[in-house]
């Protein structure tokens, strides 16, 4: 099976804010693979490392040491993310562009032609529910449909490994159902899924396998169904345990 | 090349959605014409008066706009997030910052065709003389000069994170260049050393912006400047334009971005 995703003994360290001295480990050697057709979760409490993994993936920040690659590429080098489509957990979009306009400029972006743009514009544009508000200003947008919008961008290349960082953050509940129902579409459709997040429950329905992180390391990795067979416990339990958390019972 | 098109679209899109070239032009617009409505003293020369004050709320407009424009692309990409999907495509920074330049250049550009049309009317059905040729030499000179300021900005942009501080810096660097540049060669003759070399260095650093000025010659009246020249100075602000455009990808090369 081709490996999609790979990190190699991953390490990033940062300057420490000011007042504090030396330098922070934010990765600690971490190893990933991701296989084609895999809905991958990444898990980690807050500061774990997910974001700074997710960063160095899209190439934001530069590794301290070792190596990631996407397609088996270096992700350093911008072709290494023809093939991927990425969701922020925010909106994050030329406000004054429509929902239509900004679907052009990454389809131009990628070398989409006109009419292969347009055909794709409209097929998205349906997708995501957004049709009838195509020609409006992403400014006049609710969050659902901003997250929405994010969602179409993030497949207007047809990407075959998607990057979704907390993709359901913000939404509500029939929003969250349809982006659990994209992403299976997508699995179904034989794409790679890479998604983080803090819905333990959506992740167990969703996902083949997972990873969680702490403090920079991985703890523990494995097929759902395996990881819970293994700790005879939901997954919630398993990532409580793993990041040391001991319930403080009422007096 | 479809990147750095698609970047440039969006800039100029940004450019002609918000309010600042209208306010401008109009404010040019309107001052130009209260002025021309009215003779003082009778003076036959209040063409030439009208002219000079047209072009200079032209030269002032089209920094406010360069400036303006150019300042808050990096630090607004970078405050409002859109840098990283931008990134997470496959883009480069040296596409961003080409496709930055690029758009901010033709968005000048663009301001500038207005205000020139609308100058070359003004004083044409003043002076009843179409002097077309002229115009588009002020024009060519002018844009040219726009380059170099917006590769200067973008430049800013990069290095410092706010768009306001980067604006008035870059007003006060682009103001000293024209004001005081020229006559930096003179006052470094009056220096002693090392304050002589030190100040020929800068005149010989700083981009001479006063060369692409040509303002006098269109008030007055005079003959064009060669062609020659003018492609001389085309290719000197090309060659500085570049050279701002490659420190300002390195710095940005180097800028670690954390969502």
């Amino acid at each position: 099976m081709e490996t999609i995703l790979e990190t190699k003994d991953l390490r990033v360290e940062f300057r420490a804010q000011s007042g504090a001295q030396g330098k922070k480990l934010a990765l600690k050697g971490l190893n990933l693979k991701v296989q084609a057709g895999e809905v991958f979760g990444f898990l980690g409490p807050n500061g774990a490392g997910k974001t700074t993994t997710m960063n160095v993936l899209l190439g934001f920040v530069n590794p301290t040491g070792g190596s990631a690659s996407l397609f088996g590429v270096d992700v350093r080098e911008p072709i290494a993310r023809q093939r991927i489509g990425y969701l922020p957990e925010l909106t994050y979009y030329y406000k004054f562009l429509t929902a239509e306009e900004i679907l052009r400029f990454y389809a131009k972006i990628f070398g989409i032609g006109r009419a292969e743009a347009d055909a794709r514009i409209d097929r998205l544009m349906k997708l995501v529910e957004l049709d009838h508000a195509r020609k409006r200003p992403i400014k006049s947008y609710s969050k659902g449909m901003q997250q929405r919008v994010g969602l179409a961008q993030a497949l207007i290349n047809d990407p075959d490994l998607l990057i979704l960082d907390e993709p359901t953050s913000g939404l509500d509940p029939l929003g969250r159902m349809k982006v659990r129902e994209i992403i299976q579409r997508l699995k179904n459709e034989g794409k790679t899924v890479f998604f983080s997040s803090h819905e333990l429950g959506e992740v167990e329905t969703v996902c083949d396998r997972v990873a969680i992180i702490n403090q920079g390391e991985l703890k523990v990795e494995g097929r759902v169904e395996d990881l819970v067979k293994q700790h005879d416990a939901n997954l919630e339990q398993i990532f409580l345990n793993i990041i040391g958390y001991q319930p403080q019972l009422a007096a | 090349m479809n990147t750095i098109i698609a970047l440039s679209g969006v800039v100029i899109k940004e450019m002609y959605r918000r309010k600042d070239f209208y306010v401008l032009f109009v404010l040019t617009a309107l001052i130009t014409l209260v002025l021309g409505a009215v003779n003082f003293f009778n003076d036959d020369r209040i063409v030439k008066y009208l002219k000079e004050v047209c072009l200079l709320l032209i030269w002032i407009s089209s920094l406010v706009i360069a400036i303006g424009t150019a300042a808050r692309q990096i630090p607004a990409e970078r405050e409002n997030r859109t840098i990283f999907p931008l990134l997470a495509k496959p883009v480069s920074r040296w596409q961003v910052i080409l496709g930055k330049f690029f758009g901010c250049w033709l968005a000048c550009g663009l301001c500038l065709v207005v205000f020139y049309v609308f100058f070359l009317l003004l004083s044409g059905t003043r002076e009843h003389q179409w002097p077309v040729l002229q115009y588009l030499q002020t024009f060519g000179l002018h844009w040219s000069l726009l380059a170099i300021v917006v590769g200067l900005v973008l430049l800013g942009s990069v290095v410092l994170t706010a768009p306001s501080s980067n604006a008035t810096i870059s007003f006060i660097v682009v103001l000293g260049i024209l004001f005081v540049g020229r006559h930096l060669n003179t006052v470094a003759l009056q220096q002693p050393e090392p304050l002589s070399t030190i100040v020929y260095t800068i005149y010989f650093l700083i981009p001479h912006l006063e060369w692409f000025d040509v303002r006098d010659l269109v008030i007055y009246g005079q003959r064009l400047v060669g062609w020659g020249d003018c492609l001389l100075a085309m290719a000197y602000a090309g060659v500085y334009t570049a050279l701002l455009l490659g420190v300002s990808w390195v710095a940005f090369r180097r800028k670690a971005l954390n969502l």
